[in-house]
């Protein structure tokens, strides 16, 4: 799966623990050998760009909304596609890339009412879900486990 | 930002699911037509959702849903010249597709049969 093309496609960054993860899986599949792109609202890339000033951590940091049109248009597309949902906006934002992309989805459902709105998820997808607001460890852990089994 | 941000649009709903956005379409519109996600509308409006998703056509104003990932889903109602046009457009589509227009008198089962009906042709399309 090396040089497999990866988006993380980020939501509202309401939910705290959505910017540590981000960077988290970004770093974690870059030195897995992964091309990855890292997609947000505004506010949601601003966000990481603080946190991550040299671009160490996110590499490539996109607009959310043109890569969709990108996607659409055909001009890009993407292996594997890992959706942060913590309201019905980021999972209808996922489900649209479900239909327009080829990429096999993973559905990162978190906050408080992570279990609810994974229930809610119709679309082929992988859910890693962790009712967790402030803190990313059960997030983490569970994302180490599907990194395992994607470099299989 | 889209187009849509700098047109004269009026808000029909708003802060409410995607769901709640096609239910409110198929309810609320003359005709109904399904369309797949990332369908364009006015030159640069790529319509996130879930499919099949609901547009809608009252007399010349086109009802389609809007979301926004911090502040939900909304139905926006937008009538002028280019909404007509998208409207004749859904129209031509209709024609050509099984994207039917579904006439709110309908009887509800119908409405269903046509969604899955949808459904299938936009995996195959796809």
């Amino acid at each position: 799966m090396t040089g497999a093309k990866v988006l993380l496609m980020m939501g509202c960054p309401e939910v705290p623990i959505q910017t540590s993860i981000a960077l988290y899986l970004s770093h974690k599949l870059t030195k897995l050998g992964f091309d990855v792109t890292v997609a947000g609202t505004s506010a949601a890339t601003k966000l990481l760009k603080v946190s991550d000033s040299d671009g160490y951590y996110a590499k490539k940091l996109v607009d959310l909304d043109k890569t969709l049109e990108d996607i659409i248009e055909k001009r890009t597309d993407f292996d594997m596609c890992f959706a942060f949902m913590h309201n019905d906006s980021g999972m209808t934002y996922a489900a649209t890339v479900s239909a327009i992309s080829q990429a096999e989805m993973y559905s990162i459902v978190f906050g408080r009412n992570a279990e609810a709105l994974a229930e809610t998820i119709e679309f082929d997808c992988e859910k890693i879900v962790a009712q967790d607001v402030h803190n990313p460890s059960r997030l983490k852990n569970k994302l180490d486990k599907v990194m395992e089994e994607m470099v299989k | 930002m889209s187009c849509i941000e700098q047109m004269k649009y009026e808000i029909l709903l708003e802060r409410i699911s995607f769901k709640e956005s096609r239910d409110y379409i198929e309810k609320n519109s003359d005709e109904v037509y399904y369309v797949p996600p990332g369908y364009k509308i006015f030159k640069d409006y790529y319509i996130i959702g879930i499919p099949p998703i609901a547009v809608g056509a009252k007399g010349n104003a086109l009802i389609f849903p809007y979301t926004k990932p911090c502040h939900g889903s909304f139905v926006l109602s937008i009538e002028n010249e280019d909404s007509i046009k998208e409207i004749n457009r859904l129209r031509e589509m209709g024609k050509e597709k099984t994207t039917t227009p579904l006439k709110k008198d309908k009887p509800l089962e119908s409405s269903r049969a046509s969604l899955t009906s949808y459904q299938d042709m936009w995996k195959k399309d796809i």
